[in-house]
């Protein structure tokens, strides 16, 4: 079903909407702005509208359509099993194909649709960097010095002085090995936190697997495709399948929600009318798992032996729980790991606000609903947070920091990493970045 | 038009942020939960956050005779949010402050946008509960469940919303504001105003404020599910159960047709080929809950049902998932689910459920019929697609069939969900000519101008 070419090809899912406003009750969005437009229902119908020709494809409609956090609580809470959130998306592809986008998108999707250009600009970024961010004292953190195209208020991560893929070997082997899986890095832990992907690598090998990590790997094209540019996202999603579709691989390894997303669902529905690319995307698709989906499901990780000492708790990211299923599995490598408790938060599958580019377009509802999050998590008092979202951790750091807290934020497969370094002798903390 | 001005004096009063004009906001207040019912945008969206702004509203509107309808989450299942004749639509959600939980009085006293659910959630702190619980709980606002009078599933046992409103603040057509009932638990001063607004749909006043009763958490509680492979065992179980003198708290049923839908939707293990099954809980002091669970035990194996107690939290979970599934596994089956809410004498239920499987083949529809045995809410589901001309008219037909045999058996058009416009056309069956002449009279002297939510329950 490729919903995203037409509006007409939604319709189906848009007329299942029994318009019985279940959504209300867990939408982010619509408990913050209390208007129709906001939650699902309202989104619908108005799709609805457009379809039918009593709406057309204004700026505002633009807007609404904008305002939604992809989180896919209404899906997950709908009792007429309707998929808003594609319904959202292939809308804002239907708008994106009718005004075009925004400039400034226009220019960084231009860019992105070119891997190769792509890497040196934001390699070129990581060392102009401190010329538009400001360093915070003691933190891995900063802020904009002059707007950058960042709400001046916003706080982030900085890039990485070297990307992962130059950090790391093409490939790391172990003496006697299981597997041998590909490991698709995606942009955040890439570009942003590196020390992630050296665990992924790190907890892999230490499960007796090979790990190649392909040089040629580009973005997982989801911030291009809910940005509603149908035409690059499907450039992206081919050259990803190209190549990964080259080494004969066991697995492919994501590390992050919208990333296994992209490989398990969204390569496919994008590329299902495309006979070559469809059926490669739905052969890799099977193949493709998030990294503590592997470790449990597949491998049965093995317990570390050593211990350590840290109350932890663990933030669900939208499109790894609700996107693709995964919840038990990294709290049970959360559990394997002796003297780690986890403590739930209360409701830790409530979307943290970030969205991705959401965030950046509208920040101030973007830290409405972070920080009710961060209340969440404050109130369990954890040692550390865990997630499984590169987009997450950044913006539960900045909730934490403007909180006032030192609580720190990790990728759950570090604290995994830690435990199993220690086992060889090496106990001191390992810093994340 | 006059609209522009009416524009600029509602913004004055509630400031830019509470008045939405632009065509795509309001396209989304033309509908309500209700299917089979025109879509109409209105001309203005209003979201007061006090009562006095309320008043304003309703001022501005009177003023220049706009029609004005009030909103809550828009979950109701009778039309009765559609601004039918254009005009403002009022949105109370931003009203959602919980004003006081008064423990000592057992009451809670709150602004007409909080969530049933959320007002439980507050009261549960205090070992209370408060009892009307429609399918909407987490989503219907308590001015929306007050103007509807909604009942829900523990409305054998503990009724329905008038029997939990004390007081009310009512801002009237006038835009005046007005103060009935309280906190006292006797009141029986005057004309029973709060009982009057209670269930009005809108259409006198707009309710600002709510004084409802609170009653302690029952201790204790027991599930079962009981197996019929005939209509009648199953009712005659239903009577002899409260014959018997237990009130269950919750006594529902599902026809075949659900049984099934839900069996192929949720696989939960229900017997495909049972003509009905009856989920019953019974609640209160365990001591108390053990006795009844046996009585209720007895009596469905006395009338050969198959029953199944829930020993474990998990099992009572498994029971209610059957029927939490009713609704979406009916929704899934087509693309238009039309609810019912036809309501006959406990005893007459299964007149009413056969009433209903003739009523299917005449037309040849799907009803999958499920709701409220124990209080003789049936919720017959028709199975559906508003895009098919000719179906829809037999839905219609069956439709008015549906009212014409639930009154035949001496029922009602409505045991919860209110007449709105869906059911309008046949008030008169119900009420007769001077009864619908008496509720004009009310309505006429509450709002001679009919601005407040015209075109719902009555037609002028
Ligand atoms: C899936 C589903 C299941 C349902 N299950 C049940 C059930 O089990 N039991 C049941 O009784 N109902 C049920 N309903 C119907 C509906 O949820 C209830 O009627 C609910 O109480 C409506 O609340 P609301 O806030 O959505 O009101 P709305 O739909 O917004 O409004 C309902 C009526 O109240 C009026 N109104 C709203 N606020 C005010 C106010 N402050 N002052 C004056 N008038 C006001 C409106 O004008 C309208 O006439 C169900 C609906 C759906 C879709
Ligand atoms: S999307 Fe689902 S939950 Fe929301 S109104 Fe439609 S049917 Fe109900
Ligand atoms: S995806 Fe999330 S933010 Fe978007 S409409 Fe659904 S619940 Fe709301």
């Amino acid at each position: 079903m490729a919903c995203y070419d037409s509006l007409e090809k939604i319709k189906a899912e848009i007329t299942k909407c029994m318009k019985c406003g279940n959504c209300q009750a867990v939408c982010p969005i619509y408990k913050e702005v209390m208007r129709e437009t906001g939650v699902a229902r309202g989104k619908i119908q108005i799709a609805k509208d457009l379809l039918e020709g009593r709406l057309e494809h204004t700026e505002k409609l633009q807007e609404i359509f904008n305002l939604c956090l992809t989180c896919k609580a209404c899906a997950a809470n709908c009792p007429s099993g309707v998929r808003p959130d594609k319904i959202i998306l292939a809308t804002r592809a239907a708008i994106v194909r009718k005004r075009g986008l925004p400039l400034v998108k226009r220019q960084i999707f231009g860019l992105m649709s070119k891997p190769r250009r792509f890497r040196m600009g934001i390699g070129m970024a990581s060392k102009l960097q401190a010329l538009g961010l400001k360093k915070i004292k003691d933190k891995d953190l900063a802020r904009p010095r002059f707007p950058i195209g960042l709400d001046m208020k916003r706080i982030v991560r900085p890039l990485a002085g070297r990307p992962l893929l130059s950090q790391i070997p093409e490939v790391s082997k172990v003496p006697k090995s299981r597997a041998r899986v590909a490991f698709f890095t995606g942009c955040m832990l890439n570009y942003i936190y590196t020390q992630a992907g050296r665990a992924v690598i790190e907890v892999l090998n230490a499960n007796g697997v090979d790990v190649v990590t392909p040089r040629e790997q580009h973005c997982c094209g989801i911030p291009v495709l809910v940005n509603g540019d149908v035409k690059t996202a499907k450039e992206i999603a081919k050259y990803n399948l190209d190549v990964f579709a080259r080494g004969n691989y066991d697995a492919i390894i994501t590390h992050c929600g919208s990333c296994i997303g992209a490989w398990v669902h969204h390569y496919h529905e994008l590329l299902a009318d495309e006979p070559r690319y469809g059926a490669l995307a739905k052969e890799l698709s099977a193949k493709a798992f998030d990294v503590s989906q592997y470790l449990v499901d597949k491998l049965g990780m093995r317990e570390p032996l050593a211990k350590l000492n840290y109350t932890v708790t663990y933030h669900d990211p939208c499109h790894m729980v609700r996107g693709v299923g995964i919840s038990q599995q990294p709290r049970k490598v959360i559990r394997n790991i002796s003297g780690v408790t986890l403590k739930e938060m209360k409701k830790p599958d409530r979307c943290c606000g970030s969205a991705g580019s959401f965030s950046l377009s509208y920040y101030e509802l973007s830290g409405k609903i972070r920080d009710k999050k961060v209340t969440d998590i404050l109130s369990v008092n954890p040692d550390i947070v865990l997630t499984s979202c590169g987009a997450c951790r950044m913006q539960l750091e900045e909730g934490l920091y403007r909180a006032g807290s030192d609580i720190p934020v990790r990728h759950v497969v570090e604290v995994l990493a830690e435990a199993y370094a220690k086992e060889g002798g090496v106990t001191s903390e390992r810093k994340t970045g | 038009m006059c609209l522009n001005k009416v524009i600029e004096q509602l913004t004055q009063a509630l400031g830019e942020e509470n008045v939405l004009t632009e065509k795509e906001e309001l396209a989304a207040y033309s509908f309500d939960a209700t299917a089979d019912i025109p879509k109409v945008v209105p001309q203005v969206v209003v979201t007061p956050t006090s009562t006095q702004q309320v008043q304003e509203v309703v001022k501005i509107a009177a003023k220049y005779k706009m029609p004005l309808y009030t909103r809550g989450s828009g979950t109701n299942l009778s039309g009765g949010t559609i601004p039918l004749n254009q005009g403002i639509v009022m949105v109370m959600v931003k009203m959602n402050k919980i004003l006081e939980i008064d423990a000592e009085n057992l009451t809670a006293t709150v602004q007409p946008g909080v969530i049933i659910q959320d007002l439980n959630d507050a009261v549960a702190e205090y070992g209370l509960i408060y009892p009307p619980d429609p399918g909407t709980v987490a989503t219907a606002t308590m001015g929306g469940s007050v103007a509807e009078c909604s009942g829900g599933l523990r409305g054998l046992k503990y009724g329905v919303t008038k029997h939990y409103v004390m007081g009310l603040e009512v801002v009237l057509a006038n835009g005046k504001v007005m103060r009935c009932g309280g906190k006292t638990v006797k009141n029986v001063t005057a004309y029973d105003m709060v009982k009057l607004f209670v269930g009005s749909e809108g259409t006198l006043g707009v309710i600002t404020e709510i004084i409802v009763k609170l009653i302690p958490a029952p201790e204790t509680r027991k599930s079962a599910l009981a197996v019929f492979r005939s209509l009648d065992d199953a009712a005659k179980a239903i009577t002899g159960i409260i014959a018997n003198k237990v009130i269950p708290a919750t006594l529902e049923i599902m026809d075949n047709v659900t049984i099934r839908t839900v069996e192929n939707y949720a696989r939960v293990g229900l017997p495909t080929d049972a003509e009905a099954v009856l989920l019953i809980e019974v609640d209160g002091i365990p001591e108390v809950v053990e006795k009844e669970a046996e009585v209720v035990a007895r009596v469905c194996r006395e009338n050969n049902g198959e029953l199944k107690l829930a020993e474990t939290a998990e099992e009572r979970d498994e029971i209610w998932q059957a029927r939490r599934a009713a609704l979406p596994a009916l929704a899934q089956v087509s693309p238009t689910t039309v609810l019912e809410d036809a309501t006959v004498p406990r005893s007459k239920i299964p007149d009413m459920l056969k009433a209903l499987r003739h009523i299917a083949e005449k037309y040849q529809l799907t009803i999958g019929t499920f709701g409220h045995a124990g209080d003789g809410n049936l919720h017959p589901t028709i199975l559906t697609d508003e895009n098919n001309a000719e179906e829809m008219k037999r839905v219609h037909k069956a439709v008015d069939e549906i009212f014409e045999v639930a009154l035949s058996l001496g029922g009602t058009l409505s045991g919860e969900h209110g007449i709105g416009i869906a059911k309008q056309k046949y008030l008169e069956k119900e009420f007769g000519e001077a009864g619908i002449e008496a509720l004009k009279a009310i309505k006429k002297a509450l709002d001679p101008e009919n601005i407040l939510n015209p075109g719902k329950i009555l037609k002028f």
